[in-house]
Formats: structure tokens, sequence, C-alpha cells
């Protein structure tokens, strides 16, 4: 059982609920999805309660959030697309922040559930389609195509658009779902190498160094993808948020 | 490998976990979709409330305080911008007045000399005036005394002239022969 590398990803049932025959158990997986959501606020909150005019350190790290989604943003969408500001931060932090509770051993990893990331990768899409909808009308079909495209090239292109479009919420959904659930097996694979290697007695024990240095060299690599993760799920974010804003590129 | 893990994972997860409710039963986790609403739901709720807090709460604070700052050090570089204006200005006026008393120093110290020029200039001329005034007197003098030590020549030669010629002759001319003869001989 300590060796399984799936064993991580179980939901739990901590405590059971049910609407209409339908399991709705808060679960280790809303547990957790609780705990991003409070430590989060709160720490935004706290850090920010002076109100300093020369930030603290924790104020600095709560402004340096601020300011990196806040320059993403404006940068691929300029200042109307400010509107969306508060959306495309709490899909950052709570991205951000999901990808490294997982970091924790024995913690669980929420954005590891394909139906969490598609969830997320729906309510990005889902905006972008009636906002862009709500704001151009039927303009908003300029997306599938393309400026400066021969008429005749159209008919090839437009379809090619319209797959790629669709494909969106799978692409956003899988990246990021496929690079925790892998990372987080890849971590698991490793230290457990090193239990079992460590039973074998003391030459178990020096090869055990080997997974072991692994496993760490892996555990900074996972810090990374989980905050680039959360990066390119946001940046993707402003893209579509783009396109709504402005359909014909 | 695939096979013996899900069987792994299911009687590890009953073992662990009694009341599970069947969830594990899907096999591999991810895919299992009997958890999929539970999850759908406490997503919708907990990034709901994220959102609700981070748009209402946390990012009306923050950028609050990011203008704050900004309208602060904006304030301030206008302040120091005005200060600096005003430095200007008060140097501006000190050089003025500098220049202005330079000019009136030059002035006073043209027309001091050109005055005591004059001044000098005036007295030189009336000191002149004295000296030709008394140069004239003196040589008026001199010249009166001359022509006195002339006629007094003339008599005193006059004189000579006819006791010479008396002694010589044994009579004495007339003082008219003598004069003529005494003037005839001095010219």
């Amino acid at each position: 059982m300590s060796n399984d590398p799936i064993h991580q990803f179980h939901i739990v049932n901590l405590f059971p609920v049910e609407i209409g025959g339908v399991d709705f158990s808060f679960t280790n997986s809303s547990l957790f999805m609780v705990a991003t959501v409070a430590v989060t606020t709160v720490f935004l909150m706290m850090a920010t309660s002076g109100r300093g005019l020369v930030p603290g350190r924790w104020q600095s790290v709560a402004e340096m959030c601020y300011e990196f989604v806040a320059n993403m943003l404006r940068s691929s969408t300029g200042t109307d697309g400010m509107r969306f500001f508060p959306f495309v931060f709490s899909i950052f932090m709570f991205v951000l922040i999901g990808n490294l509770f997982g970091m924790f051993p024995y913690f669980f990893t929420i954005t590891s559930h394909i139906i969490v990331t598609f969830a997320l990768a729906m309510i990005v899409i889902m905006t972008v389609v009636i906002y862009g909808v709500m704001r151009n009308g039927l303009r908003f079909l300029n997306v599938f195509v393309p400026a400066d495209v021969p008429p005749l090239l159209l008919i090839l292109v437009t379809p090619i658009e319209i797959i790629s479009f669709l494909s969106r919420p799978v692409s956003l959904s899988v990246r990021l779902f496929a690079n925790m659930l892998a990372g987080h097996i890849t971590l698991k694979v490793f230290a457990g190498f090193v239990v079992s290697l460590g039973s074998l007695g003391p030459l178990g024990v020096a090869g055990a160094v080997l997974p072991l240095a692994m496993a760490i060299a892996l555990t900074a690599l996972e810090l990374l993808v989980a905050f680039l993760q959360a990066y390119v799920f946001a940046v993707l974010t402003c893209m579509y948020l783009n396109e709504a804003l402005h359909p014909s590129h | 490998m695939n096979e013996t893990s899900v069987v792994h994972v299911e009687t590890t997860a009953h073992t662990e976990v009694p009341h599970d409710g069947g969830h594990a039963e899907g096999g591999f986790p991810p895919f299992n979709g009997a958890t999929f609403p539970s999850q759908i739901l406490w997503l919708a709720i907990t990034f709901g409330l994220f959102y609700y807090m981070m748009s209402k709460m946390v990012l009306p604070r923050i950028g609050g305080i990011l203008e704050d700052r900004r309208d602060r050090i904006a304030s301030d570089i206008a302040e120091a911008g005005r200060l600096k204006q005003e430095t200007e200005a008060a140097i501006a006026a000190y050089e003025q007045a500098l220049a202005e008393a330079r000019r009136k120093a030059s002035g006073i110290a043209q027309a001091t000399r050109d005055k005591l020029a004059t001044e000098t200039e005036a007295k030189r001329a009336a000191v002149e005036k004295d000296l030709n005034a008394k140069l004239d007197e003196a040589e008026k003098r001199v010249a009166g005394v001359k022509d006195a030590a002339l006629a007094d020549v003339r008599e005193i030669a006059g004189e000579t002239t006819n006791a010479l010629v008396e002694s010589l002759l044994g009579k004495a001319p007339t003082k008219n022969e003598t004069s003529k003869a005494v003037s005839a001989a001095m010219s």
C-alpha cells in the first residue's frame, strides 16, 4: 500500500452528503479546496491588513501576486481586459495554491483530478464564449476567420480554427491534470524505490541514495511545474479572454 | 502492472475507508465518475466563494494600497517640482538683484569719477588762469623797470657825454645836442 503511486489520488469520503440519489459528499478533495481558498484568502487579508505605504515582507508578496497577474492580463488583453482581473487572479491563485498544497506529503492535490481542471477550463471557456457573444454579437464568429487569409484558404482554415477552439477546454484541462498527475506519480515511484531498497539491508541503503537524490531533484522540479502550470493556465485564460474582447485577430 | 494496481487499490481503499460508498470502484481515481458530482459541487462552492472574496475584499484592498502609493509618489514628485521651481525663481531674483546692484555701483563710480574729473579740470583751469595773470603782471613790471632803467641810462649817458665834451672842449654842449647824439649812438 505504501508503495502504490496511485493511492495518493484516492477520494476519501469525510462527510457523506447525498441529494436526490447523487453523491455530493464532503471529501478530502473538498477539504483541500476549502483549505486552498481559506489559506489564500486569510494570507492575502492578513498580509495587506497594515495597508502600509511602504510594504512589509508579507504585503510585498501579496502585491507581487497582484501585479504579476495584473501585468499578465494587461499585456495580453489591454486595459479593457482588466474587468476580468478578479477572475484571472482567482483562477491563478486557486490553481497555484492548489498545486503547491499538493507538494506537501500526505496532502491531496485537487488539480490532479481531471474533473476539477476540466471544470475550471469550462468556466474559462464559458466566460469567453458568453462574454464574447454579449459584447460582439455575431462578430464573435470572427475568431474562426483569421484576417489577411485568402478566401480560398478560408475553406481550409476555418474548420481548423473551429476544431482548435473546441479542443481548448480539453487541452487546457488535460495539460494541468496530466502534469500534476504524472509529477506526483513519478515522485511517489522514486520515493517508493528508496523505501523498498532501504529494506534490503546495508547494500540496499547505499543503493537507495540514487533514487533519494532523484526524489529531491523531482521535488524541486515539481515545485517549478506547480508554478509553471498555474502560470500557463492563467496566461492561456488571458489569451482566450483577449479573443472575446477583440475577436478579429 | 495496471491490473494488479487496480486490485490493490480496491482492497486498500476498502480496508482503509469502510464507508467509502464505492468511490474507488472505478479503478484509476481521477477517472472514477462517481466522485465527479461531489468534486464539481465543492469546486463551484469554494471557487465561487474565492472569486467573491477576491473581487470584493482582497483585490480592492491591494489595488487601493497600490493606488494610494502611486498617488503619494505623484504628489511628492509634484511637490518636489514646485519647490524646485521656487528655488529657481529665488535664484533668478537674487541674480537679478545682484546684477542691478552691480550696475548701480558701477554707475555711481562712473558719476563720481566724472564729477571729480570735472572738478579737477575746473581747478586746474582756475589755477592756470591765475598763474597766467600773475605772469603777465610780472612781465609788465619787468618791462616797466627795463624802460625806466633805459631812460636812466640815456640820462646818465647824456650827462656823462656833457661832462666829457666839456672837459675835452672846455665848452659844454647844449642838452639837446647831447641827447640827440646819445640817441643816435644807442639805437
